[in-house]
């Protein structure tokens, strides 16, 4: 049952595994081998638990053998003993008889005499039930004997054959003995056994044989088993010859027959014999006791125990009765059958359920890991067929938004140049709303483009030297336009330790401000926005230093929430300490605090999570995807940073981050970095030494604009209020040159401020200082009425930020005409660093094109050297040379731009590319405008988007060249124009 | 004439041409490249561009007339005029150039002179408009106002 249990079972697992060993055939080579094992461990513990059977009760039967054996044996020796007893007895009282019987005349015995003493002496003999003596008595002697005796000699055979009952024998009715040569009658007898007296011996068959060899060997003689006269119980007689006296010890068995004189018989009735023995040993009833005369190998006769032939275990003792004619056995038996070898049973079959437990644990686990194999195998296709789909979706991603992003470029420059056409107003709207959408749309589609970067692993950060208040200057711009039309304040916060210069990605640095600080913006409808950039240690000794800070003192004086929280979890702070010893590496902690709505607590768990956004009529009034924070923290874990955040609803988030860059050192890129930064430096200088005072009560405030201030080279002292600011002024020894006050001071007490304007001009310096009024909003302060009514008051629109304070400051100082505010201001500027000292190379077949590209660029400082055939640029360029960069027209005469391109490439190629400043960026450019901001794209394949020669316009160029930026070098950009 | 008005003059005339489409914002563009470093920028690339169109037309009148036509070489030629005349925003010129480029690609001879003839009438209108803008410039500059941008 179990067999065929395990058999179902192991065949079920085997089809089981035989589909999963097809899918992994080089495994079905170790899947046969176990189950080559599990037989072998099955059949081997199947043999090894038959054999502890076989062996168990081996040995149970042994033992029960040698038990029956020292049983049987046993009771064999005590029936020996006493035998021999009773024989010696006997024999002692035949040398009785013959001494007192033949040796004395008259003899000494008679029957009474016989009688009485034998029975006195029975005890002696414990075998034997009677005792009788017979003489012999020859044929010649027979008359005189019968008289002597009183008895005719009687023959026995009769009875033999007509067997009498014990009762109704009567000696009397026996024939009188035929004639015979010799005659052994019966003389005395025990009284038991009196009624045998006068019998002839001779004439019975057994015993006459008994008497014959009784004589012949002068020894105790036993007859065969016979039923016994009368008793009719099973007996033997033990028959003893009487010899004459000085008969020699070594005498022939003629001169013993011719000496015999009688013979002494003692019937033993064995069967009671032997019961009385068995009944005075132990455990009669656990075994029986057969005992056989076996002087006939072919039919011994039975003298004791039941003839029930059992083929059972049987053992066999020879008795020696002291007759070696005749041979008699003892055999035993056990009474019962052999009992149930238990043990053994319960044994071995333990064995083998324990074995095949074991056996089915181990098919089990084989199973079982295959399974989990086949499992694990299933699971790794399918994580890598997942994997390959992610990636094949980044990179659809990737190009399909690249591909989108191409031609939404032209579509954008051709919206920006339709706004500048003569447009009604209807038409400027919609053209701006045109714009204003597909520049969301690239906006979207390069959050996308990011995204599927990051997650294809495309995305590097670059190592560039950047000018970080630069970057936070920039994104401010970008975001106070909106937030003067929301009145909150902006403002930004740069620690005097954070070093001027890092080396880092300052676009993707620039992404997550501006990704933050949009957030902000978006959410926050009254307060402030505020941006701190702090180091890391400066920060964990401020927590140290810094006690509970009041949540009246912030930026616009609205509570925020405690921004210590939001860095609660990051690494970088509790072990401090291992991170250190990256000596060059600066690890800035940047935090954007607002006073928005805040996020609500449900909702904060799956900030990060993309395109997750509070809720879903968050897009409706806020617009937006819910990608850029999912970004941001991306970048951040990029930049080896961590991103976290506090958020109170109804009061405010802070979202803080922090980014290691390393510092920069003096190499050959600092060259790059001045000579873009020469032009912020020389409107620095202007200032330098100069002394500004500002009135404000609101210390963080304060310090933002004594920040930006000081950023001028301009001395800074920060007073509360009037009289304060009056004081400094009036006693301190230096001159001060301005006085910047917040406009919350001058609206909360007019009177008082136009006092003090009055009084800095009575006080007696040469030139009085300059008043400046930081005001939040334009709007607000046109209206204010009090401020328009004073002269010398210039008015600086928060945020604050180094250019515009420059500016403003220039204009009010007196100087401010060299200032040429018009639109498109940025890309000129930025043109203009970008291409200031610049050698480029312009080949043109066309003179117009060509003068005025030339013009283009030189307008921007670049150094032009014009060339009109492709033949001229090649051998221009040819390594080494000065250019840094050449535009070239696509279609030319003799040979166009992409031939001129490709070989001027070769020339590159064969020479080492570093052994001159500045590789080569081949520029081509056509009637046509045709840029791609990817580099990855071959020559060959680019096409062209239709464009006039307007690339000279600032936007396009900017566009066009804006890649320089990045890079120190001029790279290898296939920028067509 | 008061230098106001002369100024006046100029900006009209000047909206007239772009109105009228002698002009677009690729004039413009090249306005603004002028600045001190660079006074006669206009002029100078102006005056580039007549000689290079009268260059260039004469080649494409001879080469019209030839038995066998060279259409690859009046391709260039028209393609050279074209993006000149883009260059300095004469749009005009520059769409008539693409119509001729369509004709010479057809290798259509009549339609060629056809567009010759065009491109010349419109040249010398854009010309003369041109220069009679320079005109009011000098006049104000000599009156010593400045050219309004």
């Amino acid at each position: 049952m179990l067999f065929k249990c395990w058999d179902k079972v192991s065949t079920y697992g085997f089809k089981l595994h035989h589909h999963y060993y097809q899918l992994i055939g080089s495994k079905r080579v170790s899947k046969s081998w176990w189950r080559k094992l599990l037989l072998s461990w099955l059949i081997g513990w199947t043999v090894v638990s038959f054999w502890i059977f076989c062996y168990m009760s081996s040995q149970a039967t042994e033992k029960r053998k040698e038990t029956l054996a020292s049983m049987c044996d046993e009771r064999a020796r005590m029936l020996q003993d006493q035998f021999n007893v009773s024989m010696n007895h006997i024999q002692a009282m035949s040398i009785l008889i013959s001494t007192f019987h033949h040796g004395k005349n008259p003899s000494a015995i008679d029957q009474t005499t016989f009688a009485r003493y034998t029975e006195r002496t029975s005890f002696e003999r414990p075998l034997t039930s009677g005792v009788a003596y017979a003489v012999r008595v020859l044929h010649s002697e027979r008359e005189q004997f019968e008289k002597h005796q009183g008895w005719t000699i009687k023959r026995m055979d009769t009875l033999e054959r007509n067997p009498v009952h014990k009762d109704d024998y009567n000696p009397d009715l026996l024939e009188p003995s035929p004639i015979q040569e010799e005659y052994v009658p019966v003389i005395f007898a025990q009284d038991i056994i009196s009624h045998v007296i006068s019998i002839d011996l001779l004439s019975g068959k057994e015993d006459r044989e008994n008497v014959l060899r009784a004589r012949k060997s002068g020894k105790g003689v036993l007859t065969a088993p016979f039923r016994l006269l009368k008793t009719n119980r099973l007996g033997v007689i033990l028959t003893f010859a009487v010899y004459k006296r000085g008969l020699p010890s070594n005498a022939t068995p003629n001169e013993r027959i011719q000496a015999t004189d009688g013979y002494l018989g003692g019937v033993f009735d064995v069967e009671s014999l032997v019961e009385k023995l068995l009944q005075q040993l132990a455990s009669k009833q656990t075994i029986l006791v057969n005992v056989l005369d076996t002087t006939n190998q072919s039919h011994p006769i039975s003298m004791y125990g039941s003839n029930a032939s059992d083929d059972g275990l049987e053992l066999v003792s020879h008795l020696n009765f002291g007759d070696p004619f005749r041979k008699h056995e003892m055999r035993c038996r056990f009474k019962q059958k052999p009992p149930w070898p238990w043990l053994a049973i319960t044994t071995s079959i333990g064995i083998l359920v324990i074995a095949l437990l074991v056996g089915h644990i181990f098919h089990a686990t084989v199973n079982r890991i295959a399974k989990v194999e086949d499992d694990c195998h299933k699971m790794m296709e399918l994580k890598k067929q997942a994997e390959a789909a992610d990636v094949a979706k980044s990179q659809f991603l990737a190009t399909v938004s690249h591909e989108i992003r191409t031609p939404m470029n032209g579509v954008l420059g051709m919206l920006h140049m339709l706004m500048d056409t003569d447009l009604d107003v209807t038409q400027l709207d919609y053209v701006r709303t045109a714009q204003a959408s597909g520049k969301a749309l690239v906006a979207l589609i390069n959050e996308v483009l990011d995204r599927a970067k990051i997650e294809s692993g495309k995305l590097e950060l670059e190592e560039v030297q950047f000018d970080l208040r630069a970057v936070l200057d920039d994104v401010l711009s970008l975001f106070s336009g909106k937030s003067q039309d929301k009145g909150v304040e902006l403002a930004v916060y740069i620690s005097d330790r954070v070093p001027e210069m890092v080396i880092g990605d300052p676009g993707r640095f620039r992404q997550i401000i501006t990704n933050l600080m949009g957030n902000s913006i978006k959410f926050t409808e009254k307060g402030h926005v505020h941006v701190t950039v702090h180091l890391v240690e400066e920060v964990i000794d401020m927590i140290e230093v810094e006690t509970e800070s009041s949540p009246k003192n912030t930026l616009s004086g609205f509570p925020v929430a405690d921004r210590r929280q939001s860095w609660k979890g990051f690494r970088s702070f509790s072990q401090e300490g291992s991170i250190h010893p990256f000596s060059d590496s600066i690890r800035l902690i940047v935090s954007v605090e607002d006073t928005g709505e805040g996020i609500p607590i449900e909702a904060q768990s799956r900030v990060f999570t993309p395109f997750m956004q509070v809720d879903p009529s968050i897009s409706r009034t806020h617009g937006g995807t819910g990608i850029g924070l999912s970004i941001s923290k991306c970048l951040v874990n990029l930049m080896k940073g961590e991103i976290g955040f506090v958020s109170m609803p109804k009061i405010g988030s802070t979202f803080t981050f922090t980014a290691v860059f390393s510092s920069s050192s003096s190499s050959s890129k600092e060259y790059k970095s001045q000579q873009i930064n020469n032009q912020a430096n020389s409107v620095c200088s202007e200032f330098r030494g100069m002394r500004a005072l500002v009135v404000d009560p609101r210390p963080v405030r304060a310090k933002v604009s004594r920040y930006h201030i000081q950023r001028l080279g301009i001395h800074v002292e920060v007073v509360s209020n009037w009289k304060q600011g009056l004081s400094v002024i009036s006693q301190g020894s230096n001159v001060t040159h301005m006085v910047l006050m917040e406009q919350e001071i001058w609206d909360r007490d007019l009177h008082g401020s136009s006092l003090f304007i009055n009084n800095l001009e009575k006080i007696d310096h040469s030139t009085p200082p300059k008043v400046f009024l930081l005001s939040n909003s334009i709007s607000s302060s046109r209206v204010n009425p009090s401020t328009s009514g004073v002269c010398n008051l210039t008015v600086i629109p928060k945020p604050l930020r180094t250019s515009m304070l420059a500016a403003s400051l220039q204009r009010a100082m007196g100087d401010g005409n060299k200032g040429n505010p018009r639109n498109g201001e940025l890309p000129s500027l930025s043109l203009r660093n970008l291409l200031l000292g610049r050698k480029i190379l312009i080949v043109d077949d066309n003179n117009v094109n060509l003068k005025v590209a030339a013009g283009a660029l030189k307008k921007y400082g670049a150094d032009v050297v014009s060339a009109s055939r492709g033949m001229e640029a090649i051998e221009l360029l040819t390594p080494p040379h000065q250019f840094d960069a050449c535009f070239m027209d696509i279609q030319m005469p003799e040979m166009d731009g992409f031939e001129a391109t490709r070989r001027i490439r070769d020339s590159e190629q064969n020479i080492n590319n570093h052994i001159h400043f500045g590789e080569l960026s081949v520029e081509t450019y056509n009637n046509v405008l045709n840029w791609h901001a990817s580099d990855q794209i071959p020559l060959e394949r680019t096409s062209a988007y239709d464009m006039p020669m307007a690339s000279i316009r600032p936007p396009l160029l900017w566009h066009a060249l804006r890649h320089f930026n990045k890079l120190h070098f001029f790279p290898r950009v296939n920028i067509f124009l | 004439m008061d230098l106001v008005q002369l100024q006046r003059q100029l900006v009209d005339y000047r909206t007239s041409l772009y109105h009228e489409g002698f002009l677009d914002e690729q004039f413009t563009q090249l306005q603004e490249l002028q600045d001190e470093n660079n006074p006669d920028f206009v002029v100078e690339v102006v005056s580039l561009y007549f000689e290079d169109s009268e260059r260039l037309l004469n080649e494409l009148s001879k080469a019209l007339e030839q038995q066998i036509i060279d259409f690859k070489r009046i391709d260039a030629h028209v393609h050279q005029l074209k993006g000149s005349s883009s260059s300095i925003g004469a749009q005009r010129v520059q769409k008539l150039c693409i119509v001729f480029r369509n004709y010479c690609e057809a290798q259509n001879v009549e339609g060629c002179l056809k567009c010759l003839q065009q491109v010349k009438h419109e040249y010398s209108i854009v010309k003369t408009k041109l220069e009679s803008m320079f005109q009011l410039e000098r006049q104000i500059l000599n009156a010593g106002g400045s050219v309004p941008v």
